[in-house]
């Protein structure tokens, strides 16, 4: 059923490529042989789109997306039927070692989740660590409870259960979560801890960021996680959280993309939760694209393998940058742009470096 | 040579080997995908509520589910016999042959044809809503809030079928009971009713085998909450709903797990349309 799945897919992917490129024939002989598949996160699924319509109009080659979920990124690259898989949670040692080849990851952009609450006379919204694990572990279950109100002492929250809407469906939105969760609560490390599903021990699941951002929406009393692209741009409101430093940040693109001022390691793969700078959003995350370090694997041309890398470092530099910010991702900052750099000029084609 | 009798024999008999290959087909490649799991946790995959897909304590069991798709489908039941009963009697007997009962009967015909996720949809805005004025629970999502789409959804399956039984019935029969007297009522309850017995009992079998499978309107409406439902009115989740929701990402035992649950679905259908059968062979 998987490999049929798998083949039917390619063979989606084949035919869309096929028919896309002998379009662009005549008006691009360069590229005709090129052309560029990639499968995997939905949560950068919008500026994806949008970046890989931008680069086919610059330069002609096609790309094309499959936003089929983070599992799907990985086994598409693992069985090789795309040039490259994006993610939102980076490969363990373990995945690592399961996949046929070295991997490496290229960071593209750094996306938030955002608490979202539907309480019609309360603004401004604020949550302590302890709130987040109280609502979410289920230990308050009305919105006036003392300790929400210690937090909030000039709002006054009203006499009413507390509905938790979370994922239904596997997500990087939900990894990114929990990672956090289980930095700031050694309860939720213990009992739930973190992943693209749980075991959630209180609330209501919805199907994708539209579904939970439709229920909470809808539903007055209710609150829960969104990728911040998705809350950004259909204007829900959403809490201040407090960070590290004990400041209480509201998401926004700057507090976002400082989440990133620390330390970052060579390879990229660090989760940005919780991060130590007093300006930042700490709900935050790296989503990355993932492709083979040896580019030379089953008959691939040396001119693909080019191509991708290509379009690779564009998308880290500042034109793809703007146009991440354009559907509400944070852009990448500068060093780690330089780090993502270090690691496609280190890609080779049969041994030899790519970029020269 | 190739008569078309041979020809039409072999086409038919061609035909019928397809269907029975896709079937078995289906079946093994759900048991093999299933194996993993049933090699991990045993019988017990059946019998336990667990649910937890986070890596490192992964823990699966199928119960929580069962109970979600059971008790749906029941309540669904429940709603709609009263429903579909009276529709069937009225266009079937009542008022057969009108211009009324056919427009009635077009109308629950095309209840049929509505996609499931129109019915998600009106459940999401219009009934959920309502259960929460009624005071139900504070969000309107859960088990009874699914039940009562269902039930909507299969009154169309119970109608048509239990219909078209009571129209068979013979009319010499109906005709020697209004002749010895009795009322409408009557010739209903002794005449129609045991005729069609088990035509119509049929008929919310197979309703009931098409609430088990529904998948796209539950998983709207019923909370997706792993856990088995302290009340009809909590949150919890069915077999179909689950597999809708998870399979995107999920891999290797996860992945496992739920190819079990649409065997164990599969199973729980076929297990209550064999029974159906039964009962319906024991009663005449």
């Amino acid at each position: 059923m998987k490999k049929l799945l798998v083949v039917l897919f390619a063979a989606v992917l084949l035919a869309s490529c096929n028919s896309g490129s002998s379009d662009k024939k005549s008006e691009n002989k360069k590229s005709k042989s090129v052309s560029i598949t990639a499968a995997g996160a939905t949560f950068p699924l919008p500026f994806y789109n949008l970046a890989f319509k931008n680069y086919t109009k610059k330069t002609g080659i096609l790309l094309t997306y499959g936003g089929i979920g983070s599992g799907g990124g990985i086994r598409s690259l693992k069985d090789k039927i795309v040039d490259f898989g994006a993610t939102d949670a980076f490969l363990n040692a373990k995945k690592e070692a399961d996949m046929p080849g070295e991997i490496v990851h290229i960071p593209t952009c750094i996306g938030a989740v955002v608490i979202a609450y539907n309480l019609p006379e309360v603004k401004g919204l604020k949550l302590s660590n302890q709130n987040l694990e109280d609502i979410f572990m289920g230990k308050i279950t009305k919105w006036n409870d003392k300790k929400l109100q210690e937090s909030n002492q000039d709002i006054n929250l009203p006499d009413m259960d507390i509905t938790v809407v979370h994922r239904s469906d596997g997500s990087g939105t939900t990894y990114i979560f929990s990672d956090f969760m289980s930095k700031i609560s050694d309860a939720w490390k213990t009992e739930v801890g973190k992943g693209k599903s749980l075991k959630w021990p209180v609330g209501l699941g919805a199907k994708g960021n539209p579904g939970v951002a439709g229920t909470i929406k809808q539903t007055v009393g209710t609150v829960g996680y969104i990728g911040s692209e998705f809350a950004f741009a259909q204007k829900i409101p959403f809490a201040q959280v407090e960070n590290s430093t004990g400041k209480f940040i509201l998401p926004n693109l700057e507090s976002i993309s400082a989440s990133a001022q620390g330390e970052i390691p060579a390879d990229t793969k660090v989760m940005l939760t919780n991060s130590s700078d007093p300006n930042a959003y700490p709900i935050s995350g790296f989503t990355w694209l993932i492709l083979y370090k040896e580019q030379s694997y089953d008959n691939r041309s040396k001119a693909q393998a080019e191509e991708t890398i290509k379009f690779l470092s564009w998308i880290i530099e500042k034109d793809a940058q703007a146009l991440a910010q354009q559907v509400n991702y944070a852009p990448l900052p500068e060093k780690t742009v330089a780090q993502a750099m270090k690691i496609l000029s280190d890609m080779v084609y049969d041994g030899e470096a790519i970029l020269k | 040579m190739w008569n078309s009798e041979k020809i039409t024999k072999t086409l038919l008999f061609l035909a019928s080997l397809i269907i029975v290959l896709i079937t078995s087909g289906m079946v093994l490649s759900l048991m093999n995908g299933a194996i993993p799991v049933f090699k991990e946790f045993g019988i017990n995959f059946i019998f336990s509520a667990e649910w937890n897909p986070t890596e490192g304590r992964e823990d699966y069991g199928a119960l929580s589910f069962i109970a979600g798709t059971l008790i749906t489908s029941v309540i669904a039941i429940f709603i709609c016999f009263p429903l579909a009963f009276s529709t069937s009697l009225f266009v079937g007997e009542y008022y057969r042959g009108t211009r009324l009962a056919k427009i009635v009967g077009t109308m629950v015909d095309m209840l049929a044809g509505i996609p499931s996720i129109v019915y998600g949809l009106w459940g999401f805005y219009v009934l959920r809503p309502l259960i929460v004025d009624l005071g139900f629970n504070s969000q309107g999502f859960g088990i009874f809030t699914a039940g009562i789409i269902l039930a909507i959804m299969i009154i169309p399956y119970a109608t048509s079928i239990s219909t078209e039984i009571i129209k068979m019935v013979p009319n010499n029969l109906k005709e020697a009971a209004y002749s010895l007297g009795a009322t409408r009522k009557d010739v209903i309850l002794s005449v129609i009713i045991p005729n069609a017995r088990s035509g119509i009992f049929t008929s919310y079998i197979l309703a009931f085998g098409r609430a088990l499978g529904e998948t796209m309107a539950v998983t709207m409406l019923i909370g997706n909450t792993n856990l088995i439902p302290k009340s009809i009115f909590d949150t919890g989740n069915t077999m179909a709903s689950v597999i809708a929701n998870q399979f995107g990402e999920a891999d290797g035992l996860k992945l496992s797990a739920l190819i079990a649950i649409g065997l164990l679905l599969f199973v729980i259908t076929g297990l209550i349309n064999g029974v159906g059968k039964l009962l319906i062979k024991a009663r005449l």
